[in-house]
């Protein structure tokens, strides 16, 4: 994955290439809003993290340019503006996803990649993952032979799982895109539903597929 | 009468621009001699702030008006009793001519001049004067007339003097010609003084009433002046204390229920609200000294405690993880914060929509539900139907969630007995949405209820559980953004938190 970061804070920009570097990726780095747009305009990018303070051109200006361009390169905004309605404007500027200061880097790891491969898309209506096959058409669940019954929440969520099969999403991530809640539900109210997901997917079969990524999040994936 | 002429001394207006405030110079009563020119200079400037304040000017121009105006209604009734007077006089005069010529067409020139002898003698006879076409004195009272009065028929003034008069003094009066047949000509008029008499009375009522209105006018405004500059002056100084910054200070009210008490009314009110601002800036920052610095305190004494102790890599991770755990707290109470600060600062007003809060109910429930259950604890959701609020459905989501995660922790530990439930509740009454959690645990004390809205506030017993403390003042602070309130009361045993909220319209299909 080759990444574009746009950060102006040169410790945080240099601690965030290091990091995607040593998980495998490739990150450029821009300090300033000109220059990232210069950069997003003639590289090839997968994802642009953008900050949403910059100097010279701010972050949803560049989002914004890139957009009337016709640049659909994915970008993830990360701002210390964290409430519903900054977050709300970001995405309206053309963002994909937002961030709020502070995030811990695997959030952001998890974010960039599922924007990535976003871009690829799978959109299928069956997803399968190892013996397990969900049919977002019929909303039938089957793992081998049997039957899943899954309440209509568990549904949507093993269906977030498997759509991003082979990626990590963070408890975040889940309570975002599942439930559309942007608030801290102080206590860890995701792992409880996961661990009922598990129950019914995972019990009783020798490979479970559901997995937990320990200080990060979940992840579905046939673990063979 | 204009301004112009009553000002006091010309310069008052720009020593009062050059000089310090009035309050000061009062205050400036035993002072060295070096001093005392300020003190005059604070003197004329209280009488230029005087002049200079709205209400004198008022006053002015009032006056101007009414000056105005009472010179129009004596002029006008000096004018009509002119008219009046005049109007006798000529009546007077036609029946005079007409009663002696019918004389001279009876008796001739002999009997006309008899009864114009007869009539003169009367007291306070009319003038007569006839003569021939020559112009010879036949009879009649004048002795002399202006030349060629008596040449011209018909009406006209005339200064003249009486024959029997010892003195010079020349009077005006009004007369009127007539030829009579045989070529003699009479004279009849009426003395003017009368005129005269009034013009100098309406004269005089006019400087006197202009007299009186300068003066009254004058001192009423400086009367009515003093006694608002007076509050104006207390209501400044009680303004300048609260800009030391003594927000205790109210403003003084007299009681009376005019513009300036209503003006001081609203002036306390806003005071009020901005003490109670500050006051709340006030705990803010001292709670978050308090409950911000014990954590950061603990996040730095581990970091220092892996630093000195820690030897091998495992007990460096394990500091690090506990530091990270640490941070991860302290940010979520941040986070807190900060939807607090923005709720009451009343900024979260954008983004507002119609929705219903009954499903936001059911989907709290839904989201707790796996959790209560984890915890033993049966969560009930019982919402109406529809349940229209106009707000921030995210906000309310949030400060429901609070209220639930907190019934989850607190509510369930004294109903380990066999089951406890939490019931969550959405219904309509009257036209407030009331939006209810309520749980069979210990409850809390009634003293304490007020208390636990405020922010980080934990009571003893809750201690052990983690949590920013901030769930109840966050849901609160959400719940008064939205005009409702949260309130507090028993379950019998247990305790009940609602939010209530002001019931919409539901929207309409179209929007």
């Amino acid at each position: 994955m080759r990444l574009l970061i746009i950060e102006d804070d040169r410790d945080a920009a240099d601690y965030l290439a290091k990091a995607f570097r040593e998980v495998g990726h490739v990150a450029d780095l821009a300090s300033d809003g000109e220059e990232g747009l210069a950069h997003a305009l003639d590289g090839q990018y997968d994802v642009l993290i953008v900050d949403r303070m910059l100097p010279k051109l701010d972050g949803l200006s560049i989002i914004g340019t890139l957009r009337n361009k016709g640049i659909e390169t994915p970008a993830l905004i990360l701002s210390a503006l964290g409430q519903v309605d900054d977050r709300v404007k970001g995405l309206r500027a053309g963002g994909d996803d937002y961030l709020a200061k502070p995030y811990s880097f695997s959030e952001l790891l998890a974010r960039t990649e599922v924007l990535a491969r976003r871009h690829g898309g799978r959109e299928e209506m069956v997803y399968r993952v190892g013996d397990l096959e969900l049919d977002r058409l019929s909303h039938r669940v089957t793992r081998g032979e049997a039957e899943i019954v899954l309440q209509p929440r568990e549904f949507r969520l093993l269906e977030y799982l498997m759509k991003h099969a082979g990626q990590v999403v963070t408890r975040t991530m889940l309570l975002e895109n599942v439930w559309d809640y942007h608030f801290d539900p102080q206590t860890n109210v995701i792992d409880v539903h996961i661990s009922r997901l598990r129950s019914k997917i995972d019990k009783g079969f020798t490979q479970p597929l559901l997995q937990t990524v320990r200080g990060a999040g979940y992840m579905i994936r046939d673990g063979k | 009468m204009t301004a112009n002429n009553i000002a006091l001394p010309g310069d008052s207006d720009a020593a009062g621009l050059a000089s310090p405030p009035h309050g000061e110079g009062r205050a400036l009563a035993a002072q060295p001699p070096s001093q005392l020119a300020r003190k005059f200079a604070g003197r004329t400037t209280a009488l230029g702030k005087l002049l200079r304040t709205t209400a004198f000017k008022l006053t002015l121009v009032y006056m101007t008006v009414f000056a105005l105006f009472a010179a129009f209604l004596l002029g006008y009734f000096a004018w009509n009793t002119r008219r009046l007077i005049t109007e006798q006089i000529t009546e007077t005069v036609d029946a005079e001519i007409e009663g002696l010529s019918e004389q001279y067409r009876l008796g001739g020139i002999r009997r006309i001049a008899f009864a114009i002898e007869n009539r003169s003698r009367r007291p306070g006879s009319s003038l007569y004067l006839l003569t021939t076409a020559a112009g010879e004195g036949v009879a009649g009272n004048v002795g002399s007339l202006a030349t060629g009065i008596i040449d011209n028929p018909g009406w006209s003034e005339t200064i003249y003097r009486r024959v029997d008069e010892q003195d010079s003094s020349e009077h005006h009066a009004l007369v009127r010609v007539d030829q009579l047949p045989g070529g003699f000509r009479l004279l009849v008029g009426r003395d003017l003084e009368e005129r005269e008499r009034l013009y100098d009375i309406v004269l005089a009522a006019g400087r006197w009433s202009g007299a009186i209105v300068l003066v009254l006018g004058l001192a009423g405004g400086f009367f009515v002046t003093r006694r608002v500059l007076t509050r104006i002056d207390a209501m400044s100084q009680t303004t300048r204390t609260i800009m030391q910054g003594d927000l205790h200070e109210r403003l003084p009210i007299a009681g009376t229920g005019d513009e300036l008490d209503r003006l001081a009314g609203n002036l306390n009110a806003m005071l009020e609200r901005i003490e109670a601002l500050m006051g709340g800036l006030k705990e803010v920052s001292d709670n978050i000294a308090h409950d911000l610095k014990t954590p950061l305190t603990r996040l730095r004494n581990n970091c220092e405690e892996a630093l000195r102790a820690a030897k091998s890599e495992g007990e460096y991770r394990l500091a690090l993880e506990r530091t990270i755990a640490e941070s991860e707290a302290l940010i979520r109470t941040f986070d807190a914060l900060l939807v607090i600060a923005r709720a009451e600062s009343g900024h979260a007003r954008d983004n507002m929509v119609t929705f219903d809060a009954a499903e936001i109910a059911r989907g709290i429930g839904e989201l707790y539900e796996p959790l209560a259950e984890e915890k033993g604890v049966t969560l009930k959701v019982e919402a109406a139907a529809v349940a229209w609020v106009h707000g921030s459905r995210e906000l309310i989501s949030q400060a429901l969630a609070n209220l639930v995660d907190n019934a989850i922790k607190y509510g369930a530990r004294a109903g380990s007995a066999d089951h406890a439930e939490i019931v969550l509740a959405a219904a309509e009454r009257g036209d407030r949405v009331l939006l209810s959690v309520a749980d069979g645990g210990p409850g809390i004390a009634e003293a304490d209820r007020a208390r636990v809205l405020e922010r980080f506030v934990r009571l003893e017993q809750s201690r052990s559980e983690s949590g920013s403390g901030l769930g109840l003042s966050l849901a609160s602070a959400i719940a008064r953004l939205h005009g409702g309130e949260l309130t507090l009361a028993s379950n019998h045993p247990g305790l009940v938190t609602t939010i209530s909220l002001p019931r919409t319209a539901a929207p309409s299909p179209l929007a």
